[in-house]
């Protein structure tokens, strides 16, 4: 054929579609139907919380966040995630270190128990403490006569909330170092680094992103856990209340303009959250395993 | 550590620290994670098979954990769908804003249950943004069962998003290619040699949304309306338990939620075993 000859058979082809995508036409119902559907069931919450908090004018909103009971439950989440985060950290580092360096049996068993709480219901995971620690638990007893309080008390807030932000550290620090392998350490100590000078010196860097990611995700779960807690905490006003807890009180006293005040300090959180989220996860994607696993 | 290279347990190995550090997560996993949840099957069994079996086919415990495993089936296969479809546009199409939708994709995990549900209620409430829309047309969201799948929905989301991304993301395009080639139309190409393909994700990701649906109680709690029978989910069942001092019982709820989240999590488990079997390792 000659050039002239194809020539109309090439225009033919340039108006239409690849055969490995749609119709303009289903391409765009689709991105609109995609954002329709992201607005009204995302968005659109988000939105609300704000409207909702400022509908009141500016003054309601700051005498709604500095109340004294608020401040209270603004203090205590502050205390419980400044607890549980950094506990769950140590455990994440120790959990990776056994996983990723070394090889033993019951090694994928121990990595699906770490995983476990996640599939407990949060009101299980407040549930379990009070059947242990509760005025009728096994430990019930022994507790009262000691005066020790563990449940409607702090330590009952911070173990719910250590159980369910539990994963959240080793679950991104296992695949990372499990990829990473242990050729650098094992450099260091025959260089004659001490264990613990190769554990700050080398392992630390190699996954700060991936630490520091984890702990942003463990501390905003920390921050807005809300069943488990409830269960535990018994609502003692200015006492045992955390934010989400203040934001239930307030919203079942009818007074909205207040729960909405606290809960958009809790979105505020979640904005930070996600705005660090993927800060790292563009800027230092390679530095981070299984970004997409949730 | 000199016992566990005894027990043959452990490989040798040049790095320190495996006694320490396998010793410590074995004992916070005990104590935070295993003990507890043996305290809570404990409790249940202190019933006897019989006396578990009365509570959990209680007609009030029955209704609440159909209502919660019903109305979590339900949000998560429209989230199946709609799911797909969000991973499709954010992966196949470029668009402005896209980068910006892609992220907002993981507003429900960040986002407190609480603030969720008292910004649904908001919404879906009679004289709500949306509720005022829905009123009229007769229909009522806010305080009834159909109003326990909206915060389902919420919370479920990403699970099949961000499930079925990376498997569309290496898709092979050359698939797609054959399958035009030998005659199929788009619609085919799709909906018979692309949806097979990504039909483990998709399975995986609406079992991960459903079984944290079935758990889910803070954002679900304030637009149920929680009226026993009709509107009251299995967790809160737990809590009214819990607050009449009935542990047995609240404990017999959470042991048979717990058989149920098992057992989704063992159908994703077995979904994946499959996947490997037919497509290879991946």
């Amino acid at each position: 054929m000659t050039d002239a000859a194809i020539a109309p058979l090439l225009l033919s082809t340039r108006g239409r579609t690849s055969v490995t995508t749609e119709q303009p036409v289903v391409r765009g119902a689709l991105i609109v139907l995609a954002v329709l559907f992201l607005v009204v069931f995302l968005f659109m919450p988000l939105a609300a919380v704000f409207v909702e908090a400022f509908r009141a004018g500016l003054a309601r909103y700051f005498t709604a966040i500095t109340d004294p009971d608020a401040l209270a439950a603004i203090r205590l989440t502050l205390l419980v995630a400044a607890i549980a985060v950094p506990a769950n950290v140590v455990f994440g580092l120790a959990a990776s270190w056994a996983i990723a360096k070394f090889e033993f049996k019951g090694k994928s068993m121990l990595n699906t128990l770490i995983d476990l709480p996640f599939s407990v219901s949060p009101v299980i995971s407040g549930l379990i403490y009070v059947l242990l620690f509760g005025a009728q638990g096994y430990f019930g007893p022994y507790l009262q006569s000691e005066g020790i309080q563990i449940v409607f008390a702090l330590p009952g807030i911070v173990l719910a909330t250590i159980f369910v932000t539990f994963p959240f550290v080793a679950r991104e620090l296992v695949p990372l170092m499990q990829e990473q392998g242990t050729q650098d350490e094992e450099a260091a100590l025959s260089l004659g680094a001490s264990g613990w000078k190769t554990f700050t010196k080398v392992t630390l860097p190699n996954i700060r992103w991936a630490l520091l990611y984890g702990v942003v995700l463990c501390n905003a779960r920390a921050m807005g856990e809300f069943g488990a807690v409830s269960v535990v905490s018994g609502h003692i006003r200015g006492k045992t209340n955390t934010m989400p807890l203040h934001v239930e009180i307030l919203y079942n006293e009818y007074n909205f303009a207040a729960a909405f005040a606290v809960a958009s300090l809790l979105a505020l959180l979640a904005f930070i959250t996600l705005a660090i989220k993927i800060g790292l996860e563009w800027r230092y994607a390679d530095q981070i395993a299984a970004t997409r696993r949730h | 550590m000199a016992a566990s290279h005894g027990l043959g347990l452990k490989r040798p190995s040049a790095i320190p620290g495996f006694g320490l550090a396998l010793g410590f997560t074995l004992t916070y996993l005990s104590l935070i994670v295993l003990i507890p949840l043996a305290a809570l099957v404990l409790k249940s069994a202190t019933l006897g098979f019989a006396g578990f079996w009365e509570i959990v086919t209680g007609q009030r415990t029955l209704a609440a954990l159909r209502l919660s495993f019903f109305t979590s089936f339900i949000a998560a296969t429209i989230n199946a769908v709609f799911g797909v479809i969000i991973a499709w546009v954010l992966v196949r199409y470029r668009f402005p804003g896209r980068r910006l939708l892609d992220a907002f994709v993981d507003l429900p995990f960040a986002l407190p249950t609480a603030v969720a549900g008292i910004a649904l209620t908001a919404l879906y409430a009679p004289n709500g943004w949306i509720g005022s829309w829905l009123a009229p047309l007769g229909i009522k969201v806010a305080y009834t069962p159909f109003g326990i799948t909206i915060p389902l929905i919420f919370i479920g989301l990403p699970f099949i998003v961000r499930t079925v991304q990376p498997v569309l993301e290496e898709f092979d395009r050359e698939l797609e290619e054959a399958s035009a080639t030998l005659g199929a139309n788009r619609r085919q190409t799709v909906f018979m040699v692309m949806l097979p393909t990504l039909m483990p994700a998709i399975l995986t990701g609406f079992a991960l949304a459903l079984a944290r649906a079935v758990g889910e109680y803070g954002s679900v709690i304030f637009i149920a309306g929680n009226l026993p029978f009709i509107s009251e989910i299995a967790p809160l069942l737990i809590i009214i338990r819990l607050e009449e001092f009935s542990y047995p019982q609240a404990a017999a709820i959470g042991t048979a939620m717990l058989g149920i989240s098992f057992g989704i999590l063992l159908f994703v488990h077995l979904i994946q075993a499959w996947q490997r079997r037919r497509f290879g390792d991946d």
